[in-house]
């Protein structure tokens, strides 16, 4: 039934995606070392990279390739060397008693309740009434186009404050990350 | 046609429950920023589909800022835990409370 509603490569795509994403997931909780979490994280947005090819937002894939497993993913694997935290295990005792029951119970309900919003409402059907001019969503070269276009025009000054935000990000990363001589021999006394 | 939304929603909200149980249970602040990108990924997911589903390129570009909100936030947050790193010779959040009262 399914394979007769919607085409083959669509469900394959999903399928795909979806494996990469929650292995990818559960391999960042799972395993001990630093390291291989963070090549897990990769598996993760790779996956996320591939639904969304699949969603026809292309720009955004390449940028999640680019800026997610190609910038921070490597600041993570560079943070993880020079504090050199690669071989040292996580804790596995449980400072504050049932911690993890109640996270696995809010984690439930928070499910539960996300899926319970999508039964209950109906725009998760495709209904397009309320926004509806009715064009499908660009693809390929006409996708960076528009996107182009609503980043320039639209939202133009979350554009300009986005540089504003990482000109501070730079400068603030980089006053936290210098070693003042000084400062050292005030934090040994 | 294409796979219905509601499967993507289902998972992106899959996605934002795993990456929550990391943020709740883990001691290492290097994987609760890993666990941190999680979240955001699931939302951009969220993003992307609606965008597609409702027909409106708004959804992918607030995708891009989030994108770019979290390299700024990534940057600033690895720059604090080297810091503390240096003091603590830890990256564990448990160690960081002498503010305890």
């Amino acid at each position: 039934m399914i394979g007769a509603a919607y085409a083959i490569p669509d469900i394959l795509a999903f399928v795909v995606a979806a494996l990469m994403i929650v292995a990818g997931a559960i391999g960042v909780l799972a395993v001990r070392n630093p390291v291989h979490a963070a090549l897990s994280l990769i598996l993760t947005l790779f996956g996320v990279a591939v639904a969304f090819v699949a969603q026809s937002a292309d720009f955004l894939a390449v940028v999640q390739i680019i800026v997610y497993a190609g910038a921070i993913v490597v600041l993570f694997l560079f943070v993880i060397m020079f504090l050199g935290v690669d071989r040292t295990d996580p804790v596995r005792v449980e400072p504050l008693v049932g911690q993890r029951a109640l996270a696995a119970v809010g984690v439930v309900v928070t499910i539960g309740g996300l899926v319970a919003l999508l039964a209950s409402s109906h725009w998760v059907t495709g209904a397009i009434a309320v926004s509806s001019a009715g064009h499908p969503t660009p693809v390929g070269a006409s996708n960076v186009r528009a996107i182009g276009t609503a980043v320039f025009t639209t939202y133009l000054f979350a554009f300009e404050a986005t540089a504003a935000l990482l000109i501070i990000a730079v400068v603030g990363a980089v006053l936290l990350a210098r070693r003042e001589r000084h400062m050292d021999r005030e934090g040994e006394a | 046609m294409n796979v219905p939304a509601a499967w993507y929603l289902v998972l992106a909200a899959v996605l934002f429950g795993i990456g929550s149980f990391g943020l709740l249970t883990r001691r290492s602040a290097l994987i609760i920023f890993m666990c941190l990108e999680l979240l955001l990924n699931a939302v951009n997911l969220t993003f992307v589909t609606f965008a597609r589903t409702l027909r409106d390129i708004g959804g992918q570009a607030a995708v891009f800022f989030v994108m770019v909100v979290a390299a700024a936030e990534v940057t600033v947050g690895l720059g604090i835990v080297v810091t503390v790193f240096r003091r603590r010779s830890s990256t564990s959040v448990d160690e960081l409370s002498e503010m305890k009262g």
